[in-house]
């Protein structure tokens, strides 16, 4: 068996173990019993260190990060949302946001599995402090944005349960509407501190690799669209009380545009970061 | 007379022997069940009169304001009839006042009406949970009037199991039932920590001070009392603790507190949305809470769509608490399957009850016979050796298990159809172990 094989074997036993923590917490959010979200989360951490032997045996096998190709791209994002909703999930104890985020890491791992894994014939070499800086961060800033979203769109379930007065089916299990908006306000923190360290790295690198920090790249516009998106809503939040719904609605949309600048514009508009979407 | 007695331990169903006698709000109006209601002094008196009662083994009573539950374990058929009695004659009712209300149950329907009860099953409001707490009292008078014995203390356990285990395994006590816990449930689906609210409470009444003392078992700490009449402000604001507000003070607070509970006599709205909308400002849009229990309402309906602002009046409320009931309905369906589980689990061990004894009985029946006989054989033989007695005395004990080696198992093993009474009374009989003082 070759490295190759046996890293995609691990990949495969990854998701196959977030498959069992996605049905774990679909079946707790309608059974709800405490034995489901257990057996859940400890699946979704299962699937996360099976995940992390995969990565680290493409890195040694490539001598470098392995964020080649798509397929590299969106199994190193699915790692960095099961990572960082494990880090979460033991700080806030918010059973219930496995519900949005166990669908969306099985998700990310499908679409990774499906899309070919053409390797470029030389792939650049992707090393050196901050190049690794700047795609560790980012990723790991993105699933924290990604949970603020899922969050956020537990809120407005909840927020419209509430106020229409036909609570039903999520009302009772839901936690409080303080509690979904305060954990999705720190992800938002955390996910924004990420990513401005992740793009600052990444503008240190670009100045390395091409003599100037910015170049108008779409890439680097619609980054920098997403960050002051984000930025705003920080903004507003601390100033005038932006908070509840409106918070919500706007990590949602944040989040949208994020989706966007990190697969639509390779797909869809091109420019640096080509290697990204092989 | 006698015979009767006999048959009834030993014959058919043996279930048939807990009686269960009782009145409650489905089948008899207040002043009934009130005309019929014990106090702990009166418990203890019927319980002594009972126990006294030839025809009465064990015996229990239970009675709450709505129901009168007597069980009883009977020595005698027409335990029934005489605890009837002396419940009119203590009560002075005429039995015909109550005796269509009264309902008798028998055997496993005894069983089960209790499981019912104490599961809260049976109750008015479904899932309550004092009448656990009120069948435990009067189980604890019972024992210590020694008034229970084998049967009902092992009843009773099982009814607490029970109780706990469908409480525990469905959702009958998991939504509020009452206007304030409606409220207060509501309140923890929008605030996580109760501890740092403040609660403003406007106008008196006792649903809006109930929610206020639920408010406060939740963790909240600071409470403020507006009321027209400040002097009433300043008696309710020490009775929680808080501070009194002035009437017209009360907009100003709004930009304080967390939670607004409303039940003043006011024909117009007391608090505004316009009021609401400029403190929201002012509070960085924090959530707010307002419960409306006035009717007319207090509070201006609008509030409910400003963003952050959550309205719920008395009618809201209402409705909250009825899907409740009606979910706590569905649940309950669940808590009779448990409990028909644990009656059939009970009529088990009350049969297993009867095979122990009467094989307990028929050992010491032929080791009597035994044992007397070989003394007395053995008292004749001078010649004998203190050894070879012994040798004497241990053969005749070993025929005798040999013997009744293969009779016992055939009592112990119960098949899974066999009627075992049946054969228990059988053997009661083969042995004469039941008329052999006369």
């Amino acid at each position: 068996m070759t490295g190759t094989t046996i890293s995609n074997f691990f990949f495969i036993l990854a998701g196959m173990a977030y498959l069992a923590g996605m049905a774990g917490y679909i079946a707790y959010l309608f059974q709800q019993r405490e034995k489901m979200h257990k057996t859940a989360f400890l699946m979704i951490c299962a699937g996360a260190l099976l995940h992390l032997a995969t990565l680290c045996m493409e890195s040694v096998h490539m001598g470098t990060l392995p964020v080649h190709n798509l397929h590299q791209n969106l199994s190193i994002a699915a790692f960095a949302l099961a990572t960082v909703f494990i880090l979460l999930r033991i700080r806030f104890n918010l059973k219930i946001l496995g519900i949005v985020i166990a669908p969306l890491i099985v998700l990310v791992m499908t679409a990774a599995l499906v899309v070919p894994k053409s390797l470029p014939a030389h792939a650049p070499a992707l090393k050196g402090f901050w190049l690794v800086s700047h795609v560790l961060l980012i990723f790991a800033g993105e699933a924290a944005l990604a949970i603020a979203c899922g969050a956020g769109i537990l809120y407005l379930l909840q927020e419209r349960a509430i106020k229409s007065k036909k609570r039903g089916f999520f009302y009772k299990r839901l936690p409080s509407l303080d509690l979904l908006d305060s954990t999705s306000y720190s992800c938002i923190v955390t996910g924004f501190t990420l990513l401005t360290f992740g793009l600052i790295t990444g503008l240190v690198y670009a100045k390395s690799v091409w003599g100037t920090f910015w170049s108008w790249d779409p890439k680097e516009i619609w980054s920098a669209v997403t960050w002051l998106i984000y930025a705003a809503l920080l903004h507003g939040r601390l100033t005038s009380g932006w908070r509840g719904r409106r918070s919500a609605v706007f990590t949602i949309i944040g989040f949208a545009v994020l989706l966007f600048t990190f697969l639509g514009v390779n797909l869809f508009i091109g420019g640096h970061h080509q290697g990204f979407t092989n | 007379m006698a015979d009767t007695t006999r048959d009834l331990q030993i014959n058919g169903n043996t279930m048939s022997e807990i009686v269960l006698m009782g009145i409650n709000h489905k089948t008899a109006p207040v002043e009934l069940r009130e005309a019929l209601s014990f106090t702990r002094e009166e418990v203890i008196f019927t319980l002594e009169e009972l126990k006294r009662n030839d025809a009465i083994d064990e015996v229990l009573l239970v009675s709450t304001c709505n129901r009168t539950e007597l069980l009883l374990v009977p020595a005698l058929d027409h335990a029934p009839a005489e605890a009837k009695e002396f419940l009119s004659a203590y009560k002075k009712i005429p039995l015909s006042r109550f005796n269509e209300a009264l309902y008798t149950y028998r055997g496993d329907e005894a069983v089960k009406h209790l499981f019912r009860v104490t599961s809260s099953l049976d109750s008015m409001i479904v899932g309550e949970p004092q009448i656990l707490g009120q069948v435990k009292e009067a189980y604890r008078t019972a024992t210590t009037c020694n008034a229970s014995s084998v049967i009902l203390n092992r009843l009773l356990h099982k009814s607490f199991s029970i109780a706990k285990k469908v409480r525990r395994e469905t959702g009958i006590g998991d939504n509020a039932v009452s206007i304030s816990y409606a409220a207060i449930e509501l309140a923890s689906k929008i605030f996580t920590r109760m501890e740092t609210k403040k609660v403003m409470l406007l106008g008196a009444g006792e649903m809006a001070e109930i929610a206020v003392e639920h408010l406060i078992s939740h963790g909240v700490r600071k409470i403020a009392v507006a009321n027209r009449t400040f002097k009433n402000a300043v008696l309710l604001a020490e009775k929680f603790n808080g501070e009194a507000v002035s009437f017209e003070e009360r907009e100003d607070c709004i930009e304080r507190v967390d939670i607004i509970i409303s039940s003043t006599g006011a024909l117009d709205h007391v608090i505004t949305a316009e009021k609401v909308k400029k403190a929201m400002r002012a509070r960085k849009n924090r959530p707010l809470f307002f419960i409306d229990i006035a009717v007319p309402r207090d509070i201006d309906p609008a509030i409910n769509k400003i963003a952050n602002c959550y309205l719920y009046d008395i009618d809201d409320l209402q409705e909250v608490v009825n899907d409740n009931l009606h979910e706590r309905k569905k649940e309950a369906l669940k808590g009779e399957r448990l409990v028909e589980e644990a009656v059939i689990k009970f009529h088990q061990w009350l049969e297993d009850l009867k095979v122990v004894p009467t094989i307990v009985a028929i050992k010491d029946k032929i080791d009597a016979i035994i044992e007397g006989e070989t003394e007395k054989t053995l008292a004749s033989l001078h010649s004998l050796s203190k050894e070879e007695s012994d040798a004497i005395r241990r053969m005749n004990r070993a025929i005798t298990s040999k013997i009744m080696h293969d009779p016992i198992l055939f009592l112990k093993n119960s098949g899974e159809h066999r009627k075992d009474s049946f054969y228990i009374s059988a053997a009661r009989h083969l042995f004469n172990l039941d008329n052999n003082n006369e």
